[in-house]
């Protein structure tokens, strides 16, 4: 009998390879405590949390608690059931009337992971003989989205407008198209041109869905996201998104104005057969949503505070995945797999939590230490951190590596 | 030479600056196997073989595609399309 698990092999043997060189697990960190949406005790000591994507900190806003704890107490820990059957209750109308009010939309369906929201749109929307035209370094979630689905799946360049133009001209005028576009891609921290991007796509005939997982709360007039920022509003037909970064809990979304929308909720696979979110998740969704309506100080905080973590990072040598910072997350580019984790445990040590990315989750093989700012972080930690980023670098050997 | 040869041998010349382990390359030589290619580098392949013949090879197409003489009936296929 073969066992199932030998195609794990290579991988076990990896990180058999790597964890005997002393270094810990940087996919197994436990946080013991969370003290606020910027401190966390790992290992018995105070973390300051520089990867968490938790960008406007609202995971513990007071009105945001008080809302879960009053749903949690009157509707009851979960609704044990599918939205389309005994799981949509008050509040999950109430969030998603949340979500059509932030977006300005006719359209709203929330799902209960932000994976979900791109499984079940990307599978549902492009069918048989219809075309998913996708970003080269697009999530996981929409790649398994065009496989649980039946649609032709072509790929393009990562953000370039020219190859995504060759690849649509060369498909069918008649045929069905979904171009699909991320607002922020999260393992460099870089943003789409989406006015070049979604022009070409209209001009093609396409359908354009703008996944915003990353840009929600802080781009744009109304931080709607890049697209807003972009003035393309009119030409895209899905936004997705997620709660589990700027609204501070989780579940997933899509929100749009086509007029045929609601029809989604029986034909969406992901959405249909799944117990929806628990009503405290939905009513701290609800209330963090609308107080990001009116959060301008808080965007205007962490664009400052990305310029400062880029700007201080140069400074002191390291080499960053992005010329400026586009975005809330600052990507590090490391030299391979041994030094990425000696750092990454460096800075834990030094008591900094840094998100460590690796090949094939990130593009071209590459090796990242990941930022992410959150608007709560103070002046104090932001110095913290790139003085331990330094002290870290100078341990490992980081520079003299790169002098080499 | 007939059309698929043509292909083949252009075929070849693409993946050879791939095939960093210097497998030798024939029809039956598997992409995951043989080559040990990781999924992005065959994407890149497939991107780089839609350019040359100026085709649609939609990524669902793949899981049926495990060797360069599969490939290359593919391609030749989608030419004459």
């Amino acid at each position: 009998m073969s066992d199932l698990f030998s195609k794990f092999d290579a991988l076990i043997a990896e990180r058999e390879g790597l964890l005997a060189t002393g270094v810990r697990d940087p996919f197994a960190i436990v946080m013991q405590e969370v003290k606020s949406p910027t401190l966390a005790v790992i290992d018995g000591r105070d973390t300051i949390l520089l990867g968490t994507y938790n960008y406007m900190g609202m995971t513990f806003d007071p009105d945001v608690i008080a809302a879960g704890e009053e749903a949690l107490r009157k509707f009851g820990a979960g609704t044990t059931g599918s939205r389309v059957l005994n799981g949509t209750y008050q509040g999950h109308k109430e969030c998603e009337d949340a979500l059509k009010d932030f977006y300005g939309m006719e359209h709203a369906m929330v799902f209960s992971t932000g994976y979900q929201a791109n499984l079940g749109m990307v599978s549902t929307l492009a069918g048989k003989g219809d075309f998913i035209i996708l970003d080269a370094d697009s999530h996981a979630s929409i790649y398994d989205g065009c496989y649980l689905g039946n649609a032709d799946i072509v790929r393009f360049k990562h953000n370039s407008a020219e190859d995504l133009e060759k690849r649509l001209r060369r498909l069918p005028p008649e045929a069905g198209k979904l171009v699909i576009l991320e607002g922020v891609y999260s393992m460099l921290g870089d943003i789409a041109p989406l006015k070049e991007l979604v022009a070409i796509a209209k001009a093609h005939g396409a359908m354009v869905l703008v996944d915003e997982a990353h840009g929600m709360g802080f781009f744009g007039e109304h931080g709607r996201g890049v697209y807003e920022a972009a003035g393309v509003a009119d030409d895209v037909d899905f936004v997705v998104g997620t709660f589990s970064k700027s609204v501070g809990t989780v579940g997933g979304f899509c929100v749009s104005n086509h007029p045929k929308f609601e029809i989604l909720r029986l034909v969406c696979r992901p959405y249909t057969f799944t117990a929806s979110l628990p009503p405290a998740v939905v009513a701290c969704a609800a209330t963090s949503i609308r107080k990001l309506m009116h959060a301008q100080d808080k965007r205007a905080r962490l664009w400052d505070m990305s310029r400062k973590l880029h700007g201080g990072l140069v400074a002191r040598g390291f080499r960053l995945a992005t010329a400026t910072p586009e975005s809330a997350i600052v990507s590090v580019l490391m030299p391979d797999q041994e030094t990425t984790v000696r750092m990454w445990q460096a800075l834990l040590e030094l008591g900094v939590y840094v998100n460590m990315s690796r090949p094939p989750a990130t593009p071209a093989g590459v090796f990242l230490l990941r930022c992410s700012l959150c608007a709560e972080h103070s002046a104090e930690q932001l110095e913290t951190v790139l003085e331990r980023f330094a002290t870290a670098g100078a341990v490992t050997g980081l520079f003299r590596q790169a002098a080499e | 030479m007939s059309d698929r040869a043509v292909v083949y041998a252009r075929i070849i010349e693409l993946i050879e600056p791939l095939n960093l382990k210097k497998v030798p390359l024939a029809e039956a030589t598997s992409f995951a196997g043989d080559l040990e290619m990781d999924s992005l580098t065959v994407m890149d392949l497939v991107a780089s073989m839609e350019d040359e013949w100026d085709i649609v090879m939609p990524l669902n197409l793949l899981p049926d595609l495990e060797t360069i003489g599969q490939v290359a009936d593919a391609v030749t296929k989608l030419v004459h399309k």
